[in-house]
């Protein structure tokens, strides 16, 4: 997106031309490109898996696919989502923005950058290439529970060699996160003038390098169980099954964290500029998010309220979770006091933002239902988990990511994109996914069970509903797409600031920012400027 | 900073982060002891107790509870046994030994090696239930056809919380990963 932009400050680098230069290069916002264009494709990949489900759940019966492939569907859409959408768009972002963001020239760490980039296609070919494996692909669910999981064919070691390559690449993203935001900052931008999304990366990266290694044992664990006779999860050589649970959730929680907190320093920077207001509450946001990570360790075992745990563990789990309520809430407080009496105007990136703060709070709200011990016995493995975790997670993290697409895509394209059809995809998704996961709320409570491509009728009206939403849903994201390939090719000229009541360090180069954003570090007057 | 100082300072942080990275990968790992000590020393998990006999014979028998303790058998999927107890429950009181017995039987026509894992339910009664003897407690290996009759001597601790008055002693056989000839002399897979 950027090469249109000048070279005149490539001093010491040299640059290949065509696939080389995308192959070899070490720019912050080449790799930050490549992570959004990965996080796109994976995006429309997995929404295809998730139609192949909905279209198969339209109605009761078996129509379009074979139960195991239905179930590889669930498993694949669910990993391709995670590791291939949402987290490499989060690290394509903190490529973009972090180094302007904090008036650094580039990342720290630029060839650890391109090979934690490029690792990636290869995961993703691993894991994509099981679909057409006899024996078919992953089936047993993302969460991998032995002994399940153990029966995978060929799949199996494809499987699980991909998650490590994911996981290596988002720890060294994170460390060159951290590395750049420690040592790389402009003079005069101490740590409580960062921005937010800055400051949620930190905390996210810091979950990334404590929460992966220990999903990474819990794979090679697996991984020797399957083939080299070791018994950590089989109970015939002494091993336990639950205590892959234990040791997969100590991972999976901090994992949704990882998912969302990024999502929260988005919103944190749109909120105030459509409402032209410093945020409310700035060093409260810092905190809040702090305290939601260090309790994200120790709640894991929410996830398996009904492995039979004794009740002292079953109170500790339940009153620990429903505590994250307290820092989220003082977010979604911050936020709404933002726009208290303030002069907004609903451009599409704060037309996302706001449906973020609505329907994540109604996945928040149906995440403590779960919370609560003696209820998740009814809720547990329902539909109803599926509508929480996907509220959370779509109308959470990905409308935060359109969001945050639409904010910037003007800095980085120097066009103003296309505000009438923007605001078209926004209405078109906000109503289809509603109807999508709303009704799946119903069928949760009612009993429907998750990864079954089949069902009792009396489910049938409200799937049938869901899956037509789906495809709504679906088919609007074509849009977004086409936004971004006009906004590529041309448009308005954006200006520098391109918002009203935008202010920020990457606001203050110009539109699109040169190669490399701050060959020398911003006045601290500007730093000063750019604090709200 | 330099340009050259500020490099080597970017080294020094990536090189402390990724020690934390290791760290964790052997904290994933340190997980299962941790796991298993913690089940132990709580009962959770229905993780039996065991004692030796004069252990046993030194708890005082109270004459005046009586205590159900009842008997499931399990036999992994696959496995070719019959595996079943001579008795479905007995009455024992607390601090008193008792031993059932259980029998199992090999329908393959090749020797078969198995583990029997027990477990107690209800779970926070597991730390009062105690063995001092049981097939549990080594691999057992049956020949073709070989049908064997297998004691388990148990006691109950007579601080069993009051509000508990039936056991079910659950075991399930899995076939042996490692056929252990020297199953005897070999450590016990689990107590
Ligand atoms: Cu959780």
């Amino acid at each position: 997106m950027s090469e249109a932009a000048s070279h005149h400050d490539d001093h010491h680098d040299h640059h290949p031309s065509g696939l080389m230069r995308w192959l070899t290069t070490t720019n912050h916002k080449d790799i930050g490109t490549l992570y959004l264009l990965l996080a796109l494709v994976m995006f429309f990949i997995g929404g295809a898996m998730a139609l192949v489900i909905r279209a198969e759940l339209f109605q009761p019966g078996l129509q379009f696919v074979q139960p195991q492939f239905f179930n590889s569907m669930t498993t694949v859409h669910a990993l391709v989502m995670i590791f291939g959408a949402v987290m490499p768009a989060w690290t394509g972002f903190a490529n973009w923005m972090i180094p302007m963001m904090i008036g650094a020239p580039d990342m720290a760490l630029p060839r650890l950058n391109n090979w934690s980039f490029w690792i990636l296609p290869f995961a993703f070919t691993l894991l994509l290439s099981t679909v057409f494996m006899p024996g078919g692909a992953p089936a047993g669910g993302w969460t991998m529970y032995p002994p399940l999981v153990l029966q995978t064919g060929a799949a199996f070691p494809f499987l699980i060699f991909a998650v490590h390559f994911m996981g290596a690449s988002s720890i060294a993203g994170a460390i060159n996160v951290i590395v750049t935001v420690f040592n790389m900052r402009a003079p005069g931008m101490t740590l409580m003038k960062l921005p937010l999304f800055v400051w949620t990366w930190i905390i996210t990266a810091f979950l990334l390098i404590a929460s992966i290694p220990v999903l990474a044992g819990a794979v090679t664990m697996l991984l020797t169980d399957k083939f080299f006779g070791t018994s950590f999860f089989s109970a015939a050589g002494g091993g336990d099954p639950v205590m892959f649970q234990h040791i997969f959730w100590f991972f999976g929680h901090p994992e949704v964290y990882i998912l969302i907190l990024p999502a929260f320093g988005i919103i944190s920077a749109i909120v105030p500029t459509f409402a032209r207001k410093p945020l409310f509450g700035y060093s409260s946001m810092v905190y809040a998010s702090a305290a939601i990570a260090f309790l994200s360790f120790i709640v894991w075992a929410h996830h398996m309220f009904t492995v039979g745990m004794p009740l002292a563990g079953e109170l500790f789990f339940m009153y620990t979770t429903v505590l994250i309520a307290v820092p989220t809430g003082v977010k979604v407080f911050n936020w709404v006091a933002t726009m208290w009496h303030s002069s907004m105007t609903f451009e599409t990136p704060m037309l996302f933002a706001l449906g973020f703060i609505v329907l994540f709070t109604i996945g928040g709200f149906s995440g403590l239902m779960l919370g609560v011990t003696p209820v998740d016995f009814q809720y547990h493995d329902t539909y109803f988990v599926v509508a929480h975790f996907h509220y959370v997670l779509v109308t959470g993290a990905v409308f935060s990511l359109i969001a945050a697409t639409y904010f910037w895509l003007p800095k980085w394209t120097g066009h103003m994109y296309d505000e009438k059809l923007g605001k078209l995809h926004f209405w078109l998704s906000v109503i289809s996914v509603n109807v999508l996961f709303f009704p799946q709320h119903f069928l949760g409570l009612a009993g429907m069970p998750r990864r079954i491509p089949d069902y009792s009728v009396q489910f049938a009206d409200w799937n049938m509903i869901s899956s037509i939403g789906a495809f709504v849903f679906g088919f609007s994201q074509l849009l977004f797409v086409v936004v971004i390939w006009k906004c590529v090719k041309g448009g308005e000229k954006a200006t520098a600031q391109v918002w009203e009541g935008a202010h920020g360090l990457e606001w203050t180069l110009p539109s699109p920012p040169p190669y490399h954003s701050f060959e020398t570090p911003p006045e601290p007057s500007t730093i000063e400027g750019g604090m709200r | 900073m330099e340009p050259d100082s500020r490099q080597a300072a970017n080294r020094r942080t990536a090189r402390k982060l990724l020690l934390v990275t290791c760290v964790m990968f052997g904290f994933g790992y340190a997980l299962v002891p941790l796991y298993n000590v913690f089940c132990e020393v709580t009962g959770l998990n229905g993780k039996t107790g065991r004692l030796n006999e004069a252990q046993a014979a030194a708890l005082t028998v109270d004459e005046d509870r009586l205590i159900t303790v009842e008997f499931v058998t399990n036999v992994n999927a696959g496995m070719p046994w019959e595996f079943r107890p001579m008795v479905s429950k007995v009455q024992v009181h607390p601090g008193a030994e008792t031993v059932v017995e259980f029998e199992a039987t090999n329908f393959a026509q090749w020797p078969v090696t198995g583990n029997a894992v027990p477990s107690v339910s209800p779970n926070t009664a597991a730390r009062y239930f105690s063995k001092t003897e049981c097939f549990c407690f080594t691999q057992q290996h049956l020949d073709a056809g070989e049908t064997r009759q297998m004691p388990v001597r148990f006691v109950v601790d007579p601080k069993l919380p009051e509000d508990i008055s039936t056991l079910t002693l659950g075991y399930t056989f899995f076939e042996s990963l490692q056929p252990d000839e020297t199953a005897e002399a070999a450590d016990p897979p689990r107590s």
